[in-house]
């Protein structure tokens, strides 16, 4: 997109919420002022403050995780205050936009490191971009296989009111449902932080469910079924009960897949809902409520056909404006997808963002 | 106007049993809920199964993840085709109780001498004097 035409397509813009940005730590480097001093040394001792943590689930260099009119000259995409501003900030408008920063710190195997990690990534989040661009707000990484350290990271971060929050994968080693999660989702509900599910995996099981792909391709088509597999667990392993003032926003999710799989589990449950009887409501409803979508890609097909199945969402309050800058999984170059129907397009930039994100 | 039909011998449906019957051509199912009697179609709502057949169970109720309780055991039909169930007493559906619900027939239980007086329809039972009997109305 011309800067011209984001100009011209800034009418709908100006003023909005971008519920799904990504800065990017530079490197571990930058990282080392932010760990706690044990850490900083026992990064130094192995040699950590050398290696990269590129999330595999986003290798920095595949073409879909930057637009090329995003690309920067140096860096990671998303590494630099200065060009995102530009790129995305400015031309768009934005009132304000939620910094998901895609780190390794998540995805590494020793619980205590991804914790120290996931510290050193919100300090730097904060000194280095919400300090110093009153327009961003910003999700708290936690380390996600262990609800208490996870739990304890919120704890820390939850006085800061520029943490809106919480980041989770949706494939990780537990489907996100499971109690040993809820730590994370009493710390979640108590701070009124809405847990993001962001599409992606930490690692620990095939992409997909029929087995390891070869492909980035398989992978990227596989991250749909993730999302879908987790909505399912916290759905049916009660977490909407059990914290009844938990939201969930699942972020670059792909939305279209979502009413098929609506009807799906309304469908089985019918059947089988002895298994799990404190679902005492059509699944459906209980998502309308409570799960919330980024628009960013949508997946979304030509013509009227996108209408329709927006339509059976059912709620014109779930989509929440993402740019997702810098990536490049969009549905032509707009950050506003074409087709939306204009009620729930009017909603998605502003009010329900807000609703969704009480600190904000 | 309803039509009475005598369809069984109270003693023979015993609290928790059930008795499918013909009435007017038409199945159903009568039960008996720790004596009290309840008809329902023979019909599932959903797809025409012989919903009366299926398994009569207890509601399961849950104040939240991890806990299992039984409400009202034996007050609830489940389908045999697709596990939809219904609540004997009412005939709404507990997943759709909005939507969706199994016809209901009303029923008494009348002493035999009562019977041996007023209009009903015997299409199959010889009635005595001495026992009680089971009527729907349709």
């Amino acid at each position: 997109m011309s800067a011209s035409e984001a100009m011209a397509r800034a009418a709908s813009t100006v003023g909005a919420i971008d519920c799904d940005l990504h800065p990017a730590v530079p490197n571990a480097q930058a990282l080392m002022p932010y760990m706690d001093e044990y850490w900083r040394e026992h990064m130094l001792r192995r040699g950590l403050d050398s290696e990269n943590y590129d999330l595999m689930a986003f290798p920095p260099a595949a073409p879909i995780n930057v637009r090329p009119d995003w690309k920067p000259q140096t860096g990671l995409p998303g590494s630099s205050l200065a060009v995102l501003q530009a790129q995305a900030l400015d031309p768009l408008g934005v009132s304000f936009a939620i910094c998901n920063v895609l780190h390794g710190a998540q995805a590494v195997m020793s619980e205590d490191l991804s914790a120290a990690l996931c510290r050193g990534v919100n300090n730097w989040v904060a000194g280095e971009l919400l300090d110093r661009d009153p327009r961003l707000r910003a999700s708290i990484l936690v380390p996600q296989h262990s609800g208490e350290l996870a739990a304890e990271e919120i704890e820390r971060l939850a006085g800061d009111k520029r943490f809106v929050q919480v980041l989770m994968l949706a494939m990780a080693e537990l489907p996100p449902g499971r109690r040993q999660m809820w730590p994370i989702y009493r710390a979640a509900e108590k701070h009124g932080l809405p847990i993001g599910l962001h599409a992606g995996s930490t690692f620990r099981h095939p992409l997909s469910a029929a087995g390891w792909g070869s492909t980035l391709l398989e992978d990227y088509v596989s991250y749909a079924q993730g999302m879908s597999a987790a909505l399912n667990s916290l759905l049916v392993e009660g977490v909407f009960q059990k914290f009844p003032d938990l939201k969930v926003v699942l972020i670059e999710s792909g939305v279209t897949w979502l009413p098929a799989s609506m009807w799906r589990v309304n469908k089985t449950w019918r059947g089988v809902r002895s298994e799990v009887p404190w679902l005492n409501r059509l699944p459906a409803d209980i998502i309308r409520e409570r799960v919330r979508l980024t628009a960013q890609p949508l997946d979304a097909m030509d013509g009227e056909a996108l209408g329709r199945v927006l339509d059976q969402l059912g709620s014109d309050d779930m989509l929440l404006f993402a740019s997702d800058y810098p990536h490049w999984h969009y549905d032509g170059s707009d950050p506003v997808p074409p087709g939306i129907p204009p009620a729930m397009l009017k909603k998605m930039m502003v009010d329900n963002p807000r609703a969704t994100y009480s600190r904000l | 106007m309803a039509s009475r039909h005598v369809v069984a011998a109270a003693d023979e449906i015993p609290p928790g049993g059930r008795k499918i019957v013909n009435v007017r051509g038409r199945q159903i199912g009568v039960f008996n809920l720790g004596g009290e009697f309840f008809a329902l179609i023979n019909v599932c709502p959903h797809q025409g199964a012989k919903l009366c057949e299926g398994a009569i169970l207890s509601q399961l109720v849950s104040d939240g993840p991890g806990d299992y309780r039984l409400e009202r055991q034996g007050e609830m039909i489940r389908c045999p085709w697709h596990c939809w169930e219904f609540d004997i007493r009412t005939g709404q559906s507990w997943c759709e109780p909005n939507d969706v619900k199994a016809k209901t027939y009303n029923v008494t239980v009348e002493p035999g001498g009562t019977l041996a007086k007023g209009p009903f329809k015997a299409e199959t039972l010889a009635v005595a004097v001495e026992r009680d009997y089971v009527i729907v109305e349709m």
